[in-house]
């Protein structure tokens, strides 16, 4: 059993444009609407490089500095884990329609955007961030391989970690054989110990076996959880959120092959 | 968290299947760059390509994790007793006791690009067989792992570019620390496709021979394909395996594909893993650099290496046997340092004739028979990941 602290959280997603209204129906107290996400520009980056930052680098920085903030922690000396199924799948998609044509003059700029950690390197210019930070995947287990790996790395480092796990949908043909629903963003803060900021703490445990993860009870965000790796994280979101209330709760985040994170949620 | 064994090694490159045609380049100088014409690609260059891909396919209840990326991982597993090593592994400590932490950059995107070129005339639909689950995304590696292996323990694809495989020995030696598992594969597979062949050429940062690392001449890289994994497990009993005694990581925050000039970033990652370590820098006796001969990264890594270790300690970087194997380059230098070790040998740099005159590091142009108790492999890439290992015999 492993035991850390949510210390700030970040959100993105459709009807959840942030933590404080998500949290809001999350909770229960606000019914959940659906509306397009608005992907803000990353204001820290200089101008040459904002403008070569794709949908996906936008939605991750978003939801981790929201969490850094909310969190009351400065970018730069933190560690980061980025986790992601399938990242900037409009880049790939770009790169691959070049590579089918005679000329395969694929973009530099393209090229460089096209690696799995993008957004991390991105991040570390917008937020002159030198600390460790690593860019995971796990397919539809994304975020539970990344909150694990997030987790134990503020365990066993003793050092504060900001998880960020992000994922939209590609574009065709990728998205007939790959369908991700939803534009997803989630960041939560973890430290190894309580601080005046800790909201939540978690006890995590990985168990093997045969699947069983918490469903959401709404229709939509169930969809929302189903649909999109990032948003597997949606049952322990509701949790955190509850723990204002003195509420929290048990869930099981779905992680790889029918693994299951289970996580004891309570009050700091 | 350390010391941690590598009990057991594998490895395919172009040099060969296995450790022994790796040793033996390393100790006669032989390299596996050859001018590339790798499915038809027009770039002029020199690859190193894994010959014995063709034609490979996987037994049956497998056949869905077919790439190029997979192939070599599964010609990897086949070589040095590996197979052995894992089936003993899992009896000893269980299947759900062995974490998989894994890196790859390219996955198994070959496929895809195979499968956008035979799109339906209006382009919306890829062919029936294309499988995305089990080839293109950056996880398969990991899942055919798994079920290659009959492992189910935690598992994990590190992909932050060419120090994937590097970097993925910090989340073994975290998650061993952590107790979520007793042991760990850690390893992984980059292969070529037209996406990084086309990509470097964009950049120009492609040679048109092969590379040179840290010449004054240098103009580029070689890209290589390789596999390599790794057991990796507590150091409870005596042994006499090479042992990981430290991390260290780090980014740039620079710019996203090219490292600060003086190495700023590659520094810090060196220093980190000698403090995790606990090794002084007296005491390292070989570096095996992450230099692919690109203008810029060979010279900030000779700032970084300096600064850290003086003009005294023999390095050299290894990319001319074996090519830039991109997410594969941080497991196949750990086992060249594990070689280094075991064989008390400091590789040379094939290719490399003239070392770069602006550079102060004491390069190695040819091998040397040393003595080497400790030794360390930097693995640097896009998005200014940085992560350096220290490796070393027990004393």
């Amino acid at each position: 059993m492993m035991r850390v602290y949510v210390d700030g959280v970040g959100l993105l997603g459709p009807g959840l444009p942030g933590w404080p209204e998500a949290r809001t129906v999350l909770s229960g107290n606000a019914p959940y609407q659906p509306r397009d996400v608005a992907l803000p520009q990353v204001a820290q980056l200089p101008p040459a490089e904002r403008r070569r930052t794709g949908a996906v680098v936008k939605l991750a920085i978003a939801a981790g500095l929201e969490a850094l903030a909310d969190a009351g922690r400065d970018a730069h000396d933190m560690a980061t884990v980025f986790t992601s199924s399938g990242c900037d799948g409009d880049t790939i998609h770009a790169i691959l329609t070049v590579l089918a044509t005679e000329q395969r003059e694929i973009s530099p700029t393209r090229f460089h955007n096209s690696v799995h950690n993008a957004p991390s390197g991105y991040w570390a210019l917008a937020c002159a961030a030198t600390a460790p930070s690593t860019s995971l995947c796990g397919f539809d287990g994304s975020f539970a391989v990344g909150l694990l790996d997030a987790a134990t790395q503020a365990v066993v480092d003793q050092r504060p970690v900001t998880l960020i796990s992000y994922d939209m949908p590609y574009p065709e043909p990728i998205n007939r054989v790959r369908a991700i629903t939803g534009v997803f963003a989630v960041a939560l803060v973890l430290t190894p110990d309580r601080t005046p900021h800790s909201m939540a703490v978690l006890s995590l445990r990985l168990r093997q076996g045969d699947g069983g993860g918490t469903a959401m009870v709404e229709p939509g965000l169930e969809r929302l959880r189903r649909g999109n790796p990032a948003a597997r994280g949606l049952p322990l979101l509701v949790a955190i959120a509850r723990c204002g209330d003195g509420g929290g709760g048990d869930v099981g985040i779905e992680g790889i092959d029918g693994a299951v994170l289970e996580i004891s949620v309570a009050a700091p | 968290m350390f010391p941690l064994r590598l009990s057991h090694l594998c490895v395919a490159t172009s040099l060969g299947l296995g450790i022994d045609p790796l040793l033996a380049a390393l100790r006669t100088g032989a390299s596996g760059l050859r001018p590339c014409t790798f499915q038809g690609a027009t770039v002029l260059t020199h690859v190193g390509e894994v010959d014995a891909l063709d034609g490979m396919h996987l037994p049956g209840s497998l056949a869905a994790f077919a790439c190029r990326n997979n192939h070599l991982a599964e010609l990897a597993l086949r070589q040095d007793g590996f197979e052995a090593a894992v089936a003993a592994a899992r009896l000893r400590y269980g299947a759900d006791r062995i974490g998989l932490f894994l890196g790859t950059s390219t996955s198994g995107i070959l496929s895809t690009e195979h499968a956008y070129r035979q799109r339906t005339p209006d382009a919306t639909a890829l062919p029936a067989d294309f499988n995305y689950e089990t080839t293109q995304n950056t996880y398969s590696l990991a899942a055919f792992l798994r079920a290659r292996l009959g492992l189910c323990g935690p598992s994990l694809v590190v992909s932050c570019a060419c120090a994937s495989t590097a970097k993925a020995f910090g989340n073994a030696a975290r998650m061993i620390a952590a107790g979520l598992c007793d042991a760990a594969i850690v390893g992984g597979a980059d292969t070529l496709c037209l996406t990084t062949l086309y990509g470097f050429d964009s950049l120009n940062l492609t040679a048109p021979g092969p590379c040179r690392p840290s010449d004054g001449e240098r103009d580029g890289i070689s890209i290589g394909e390789a596999a390599g994994f790794v057991l990796l497990e507590r150091a409870s009993a005596p042994h006499d395996d090479v042992m990981l005694l430290g991390i260290g990581e780090s980014n740039d925050a620079y710019h996203m594909s090219s490292p600060h000039p003086q190495g700023a970033g590659a520094r810090r990652a060196i220093e980190q893993a000698l403090a995790s370590a606990g090794v002084a820098a007296s005491e390292v006796g070989y570096v095996n650099m992450h230099a692919t001969a690109t203008l810029v990264g060979d010279s900030a890594e000779d700032h970084a290496v300096f600064d850290v270790f003086g003009d005294g300690v023999p390095c050299s970087s290894t990319k001319g046997h074996t090519g830039h194997t991109l997410g594969a380059a941080g497991v196949v230098e750990a086992i060249i340092s594990a070689l280094a070790l075991r064989h008390q040998l400091a590789p040379g740099s094939p290719h490399t004739r003239t070392i770069d005159p602006a550079f102060r590091c004491r390069y190695l142009l040819e091998s040397a028979a040393l003595r080497l108790e400790r030794v360390m492999s930097n693995s640097f890439g896009f998005g200014g990941s940085n992560c350096s290992l220290v490796f070393g015999l027990p004393r």
